[in-house]
């Protein structure tokens, strides 16, 4: 009976969880807060306990926070066995084992995979390996990063105008240090929030001392005789010298290690239904393969049921509560991961949050306030409803906004708002670049509605 | 004192900058950073911090202490994620 096979596996039941950061903690703990009294085993690669990332970017860059000290608190006793700075090397769905890379297996009942993204490295692997060539994903990377900023470097180059590398250059500029960055696209966040507001995100880097150049790309790192990183070439065949250089290209999923495993796991991302199960390559989905986090891709009823990745923190938290009830629970109890999109970031002393899926929308519209202020709420529209919102220095509005898109408001808005300009009457074109050309830092992907994760292209906005 | 503060939650209220300034600080306008990790000694103000966000956006671990509660504190305990 299933009835009898769920209270024997909530009862003493094995789950493995692998990925032992955000994703893997929250639900661990969510399994434990709803009954669970088996055997829970967490398995790491990086030697540390959960650790918190948004603060590598912000506070610890700042000085105001050590890279080694943003452990995340734990919400209750997990009475886990951990298995820590220990990669999972494969998976055996017919036997029910995750392999290890120390030649263990671990057999589950249940499984979670919470294995995340890593920062996209600099594509020359000798010019990566020069000495000041940096990422920030981790914590040691973040440790790195702020021994290099302490230095005093002459300039530091960052190689892509997405929140994180927009993020960093904003940290630099108020610890003093010299920059440049680097963006293919026309503007920085172009690819999260399109042209319109990346030109305001464009006007706050040059006002605060940021040398951007915008339309160009890295083409080379030059090192010098001891193999540290000297300057930085670009394509419009310009030099600039350079002792720190931070690759913010985005990021690539941690699937690698289910090659040949039979799930539906790629480059994009692990496929998933509403439930959080894992679909196999087939397309059909299991029932003992859960994924949670930044790893996962899931159909949204709200954005026209298109597999979303999201990299987003809120996301990571509340699908992995989803995804640790559903591990333990009846179907008739389950429940879907509906969340929100929900995301924030803060550069050169702007809050910026949005809601929904801004890279579906192809109009835009400022329904308070203005650009040229810097405090304003933009509104995406796509096939006439409302989609997303952003705010700059304006968040307390976007919950309004998150039920809007919720219940499909009309686009454009036509009621009024608070603090409305009259030259913002009529929307405009959002201007997200060419959706075949994925752009780095998008944050949000949508990945059209196959569960194999075959096609390569993507489906935004317009198909 | 571990913390985190889920920021998307946080509508800048500024209670916890007021409440407890050298773990939290607001920067510009709106946005708040804070340590994630707090001294021993700000255990009182991080409590009152925690108990005071508008919209219970902090989560702290080992502040039983000073609420009485078992297990995570007065923060989050099964939250939405947003
Ligand atoms: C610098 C920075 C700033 C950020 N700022 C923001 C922000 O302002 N707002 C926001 O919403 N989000 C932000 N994020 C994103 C947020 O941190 C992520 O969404 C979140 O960490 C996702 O959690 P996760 O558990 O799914 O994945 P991860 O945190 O990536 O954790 C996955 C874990 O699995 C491990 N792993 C991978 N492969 C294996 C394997 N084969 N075996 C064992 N373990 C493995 C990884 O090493 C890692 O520890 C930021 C991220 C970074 C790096
Ligand atoms: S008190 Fe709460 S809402 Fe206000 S700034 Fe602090 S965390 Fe944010």
């Amino acid at each position: 009976m299933a009835g009898d096979y769920l209270d024997r596996l909530r009862r003493e039941g094995r789950i493995v969880i692998v990925g032992a950061s955000l994703a893997g903690l929250r639900a661990a703990e969510t399994l434990r807060a709803e009954g669970f009294t088996g055997e829970l085993t967490l398995i790491g690669d990086e030697p540390h306990e959960p650790y918190d990332r948004p603060p590598l970017s912000k506070s610890v860059l700042l000085g105001m926070a050590s890279p080694r000290r943003t452990e995340l608190p734990h919400r209750r006793e997990i009475d886990a066995k951990w298995r820590l700075g220990i990669a999972a090397t494969g998976l055996d769905l017919a036997a029910k084992r995750v392999r290890l890379a120390d030649g263990d297996e671990v057999p589950y009942d249940r499984l979670l995979i919470a294995t995340g993204v890593r920062a996209r490295p600099w594509l020359k692997e000798d010019e990566a390996r020069l000495d000041g060539v940096c990422l920030l994903r981790t914590r040691d990377d973040a440790a790195d990063l702020v021994q290099r900023l302490d230095a005093g470097p002459r300039r530091v180059f960052v190689i892509g105008a997405g929140f994180a590398g927009s993020e960093v250059a904003s940290a630099c500029r108020e610890k003093g240090i010299p920059v440049t960055v680097a963006e293919r696209a026309g503007a920085p966040l172009v690819g999260a929030l399109g042209g319109v507001i990346g030109a305001v995100a464009a006007d706050l880097q040059t006002e605060n001392g940021v040398d951007l150049r915008t339309h160009v790309t890295v083409t080379g790192l030059e090192g010098d005789s001891i193999g540290r990183v000297r300057a930085v070439h670009l394509s419009d065949e310009s030099v600039v010298e350079a002792d720190v250089v931070v690759v913010s290209l985005g990021s690539q999923r941690n699937t690698e290690w289910l090659t040949g495993s039979g799930l539906g796991a790629g480059p994009r991302g692990i496929a998933c239904d509403a439930g959080c199960r894992a679909f196999d390559f087939r397309g059909i989905v299991t029932d003992d393969v859960f994924v949670a986090g930044d790893v996962a891709r899931s159909p949204h009823a709200l954005f026209g049921y298109q597999f979303l990745s999201l990299e987003h923190w809120g996301n990571a938290v509340a699908q992995a509560e989803t995804a640790a009830h559903n591990m333990i629970c009846h179907g008739a109890d389950r429940r879907p991961h509906l969340w929100m999109p929900a995301f924030w970031s803060s550069m050169f002393g702007v809050n910026i949050k949005s809601v929904g899926v801004p890279p579906m929308g192809d109009q835009l519209m400022i329904t308070q306030g203005s650009l040229a202020e810097r405090r304003f709420v933009g509104v995406y529209g796509y096939q006439g409803r409302v989609i997303a919102a952003v705010t700059f220095d304006n968040a307390r509005w976007l919950e309004f906004y998150a039920r809007q898109i919720e219940r499909g408001a009309p686009f454009p808005v036509e009621y009024p708002t608070m603090d409305r300009r009259p030259e913002n009457r009529q929307p405009v074109a959002a201007d997200f670049p060419d959706p075949s050309l994925p752009t780095h830092g998008p944050t949000v992907t949508l990945s059209g509605y196959s569960p194999a994760d075959q096609q390569l292209v993507f489906h935004p906005a317009r198909h | 004192m571990r913390l985190v503060v889920d920021l998307n939650k946080c509508q800048g209220y500024a209670q916890c900058a007021f409440l407890a300034p050298d773990v939290f600080a607001m920067h510009g306008e709106e946005s708040l950073i804070y340590n994630p990790h707090a001294p021993e000694e700000q255990r009182e103000r991080l409590a009152r911090a925690v108990a005071a966000c508008p919209v219970q956006a902090i989560t702290a671990d080992g502040l039983e202490d000073f609420t009485g509660e078992p297990g995570p504190g007065p923060g989050q305990v099964a939250s939405d994620g947003r």
